[in-house]
């Protein structure tokens, strides 16, 4: 049992946060994965004791007050989805990258699925299918993700 | 599985178990939702956030604008010289262009019978750059670089050279988020310069729409569409959009309208902020609506001038003396302006009053001389002032005096207004069922029957178009 990574995982958290609030064109916008989410499910499953789901919490925080949303509803989407992942991360990190990308798939599904309920209950509903996109973009990338973070600490 | 439950467990035994710890954090998120949602009861936790997140949002936007400034600063001698050539000229130009404007506005103002000339409505521009566009590119907002230290509020008008931009959302002390006119959730009240129609434009996300017009309406592309002063944040006048398309479909009631906003939403870097006079004629009402005094005494010399909107009595009164039904039409030309304020909180979103405006401008839709078109618009004004009591009752005399050609005009506008107040969507409009009962009230002289019938009506008359 190796120490816990927490330095690291705020630090990547915190590169993912700029990465996902950086300024692009249109249309890279739409495909850009939510880095911090992917950056979150990340130690989820390799180290949910370091963060958990305070973690989700607080970067769903984070995002609220970056896109100017409802305070609590990306928060909300991300500890459920990290509850969630912490829950299972034994046997989600069992799994080969692939289905692990599936796995991260739905768990971005759930997690835009919750904010857009939540836009839709507070009177916001945004029903333009790009807003799903990148679900789609975040599990492809998801292998690269592991490569990336998997460098900053020894995962058991 | 069995190897989960035991991992929960040693989790468990280190300290509250996920569950608990989901629970709470979710029980926090809600209460934080909560909070947002019902009030100004986070507006501090707010502004402090937005104030830890402005340094952030700096940083990421730096490498842009250090470009921007790279590119500013290797521009050659020549581009710089021309630039300045073409900048000289333009403002030759809008010089020769304010120096008609003061002598409009003068003269303006002696025809309303002012002692004085009024004071343009702007009372204060402040420039804001663009820091930063907002990362989520469904919603059309962008941050601006001023913020409360800078006077700056909320639901604040921001404009740039060519046109309306948006209005700020969040204000914290040294930032400010712009919605845009364009975002989905955004709608103002707006006019069509050349009709003076009033209705509601949408954004759509890469546009606008006028999505409250009835199929009848006038209107075409090319046609500008301005600020009603309706609503209670933008002032009236100011340029928003100019329509691209108008889309009839012979069995919609409503006409499929689209704009393009005149602001350059997608490559602005510098904004104005822009404070106005309150007690101004154009000026928007404040927010609550309630606590502007009875106007300016010199501007209005009408009885009981509608509370948040001095700038519409103004106008209508001097379209309904110029008629010859004018005297009668008068009460009546008052009482939309109040229905229009009756329910107006906070400019965004309400169909109610949209359905009213169009129903009261569609009356004026068929070109059939000004007596006519007038009386036209008296009932159908009476229609949407029909909440207010004993407004009806001077709506109905209105088209008497002109005869009952006119009034069989008023009937046909009446039919297309039906729809279009009840049939959005079945838009939660307050007015919906109020203006469906004032529908048959003008039309009662007439031979056709309509009313509840109004939908059919239209699109029989749609299809022989």
């Amino acid at each position: 049992m190796n120490r816990e990574p927490r330095g690291w995982m705020i630090f990547s958290a915190l590169v993912a946060l700029f990465l996902s609030v950086l300024p692009l064109p249109h249309w890279l916008e739409i495909v850009r994965p939510a880095f911090l989410v992917l950056a979150v499910l990340y130690f989820s499953i390799t180290a949910p004791r370091a963060g958990g789901i305070g973690l989700g919490f607080f970067a769903g925080l984070a995002i609220d007050v970056f896109q100017g949303s409802v305070l609590g509803q990306h928060a909300l989407a991300l500890s459920l989805v990290t509850y969630i992942v912490v829950r299972e991360h034994q046997i989600i990190r069992s799994k080969p990258a692939l289905q692990q990308s599936l796995i991260v798939f739905f768990a971005l599904l759930a997690y835009e699925f919750v904010s857009f309920a939540i836009d839709g209950w507070t009177g916001h509903p945004i029903t333009n299918p790009l807003r799903w996109v990148h679900t789609l973009t975040g599990a492809l990338i998801w292998p690269l993700v592991i490569a990336l973070l998997e460098r900053g600490h020894s995962p058991r | 599985m069995a190897f989960g439950v035991s991992a929960n467990r040693s989790l468990a035994s280190r300290g509250p178990s996920p569950g608990f710890r989901f629970a709470l954090y979710a029980i926090l998120s809600v209460t934080l939702m909560f909070l947002d949602q019902r009030g100004e009861w986070l507006r501090d936790v707010r502004y402090v956030l937005q104030a830890a997140a402005y340094p952030i949002q700096l940083a990421v936007s730096s490498p842009s604008a250090a470009w921007r400034w790279m590119s500013e600063s290797m521009q050659t001698r020549d581009a710089l010289r021309a630039e300045n050539e073409r900048l000289r000229a333009r403002q030759r130009q809008l010089e020769i262009r304010t120096l008609r404007y003061d002598a409009l506005a003068r003269e303006n103002a002696e025809l309303r019978g002012l002692r004085d000339a009024l004071p343009p409505v702007a009372e204060k521009w402040l420039v804001a750059e663009v820091v930063n566009v907002q990362p989520n590119s469904l919603r059309q907002s962008v941050l601006l670089n001023r913020g409360t230290r800078n006077g700056v509020f909320k639901s604040q008008a921001v404009l740039d050279d060519f046109g309306l931009v948006g209005q700020t959302t969040h204000v914290g002390p040294w930032s400010a988020e712009v919605i845009l006119i364009t975002d989905t959730e955004h709608e103002l009240p707006v006019e069509i310069e050349r009709t003076g129609l009033r209705t509601i434009a949408a954004g759509t996300g890469t546009g606008l729409a006028l999505p409250y017009l009835p199929a009848n309406a006038d209107v075409k592309p090319g046609d500008l569409l301005i600020t009603s002063g309706l609503g209670g944040v933008f002032p009236q006048g100011y340029p928003v959009a100019r329509v691209t398309a108008v889309q009839r479909d012979a069995v919609q009631p409503l006409a499929q309208v689209r704009a393009q906003p005149l602001a350059h939403l997608d490559r602005m870097r510098e904004v104005m902020l822009v404070w106005f006079r309150d007690d101004h004629p154009a000026a928007p009402g404040s927010t609550s609506g309630a606590d502007l005094p009875a106007g300016n005494p010199h501007v209005q010399p009408q009885v009981a001038p509608p509370k948040p909107k001095p700038s519409t009595p103004p106008v209508d009164s001097e379209k309904a003396s110029g008629t010859p039904g004018g005297v009668p039409a008068k009460p009546a030309s008052t009482a939309p302006a109040k229905g229009g304020t009756a329910q107006k909180p906070s400019g965004a979103s309400e169909p109610g009053r949209a359905s009213g405006g169009t129903g009261a401008e569609s009356g004026r839709a068929p070109e059939s001389g000004a007596s006519g078109a007038e009386s036209g618009r008296a009932p159908a004004s009476s229609g949407t002032a029909s909440e207010t009591s004993g407004a009806p009752a001077s709506g109905n005399t209105a088209p008497r005096p002109n005869g009952s050609a006119p009034a069989d005009n008023a009937r046909k506008p009446n039919a297309g207004s039906g729809p279009s107040a009840t049939t959005p969507g079945g838009a939660p409009t307050p007015s919906a069922p109020s203006a469906e009962p004032a529908t048959p009230r003008p039309s009662a002289p007439g031979s056709e029957p309509s009313g509840a019938a109004g939908l059919s009506a239209a699109t029989t008359r749609g299809a022989q178009r």
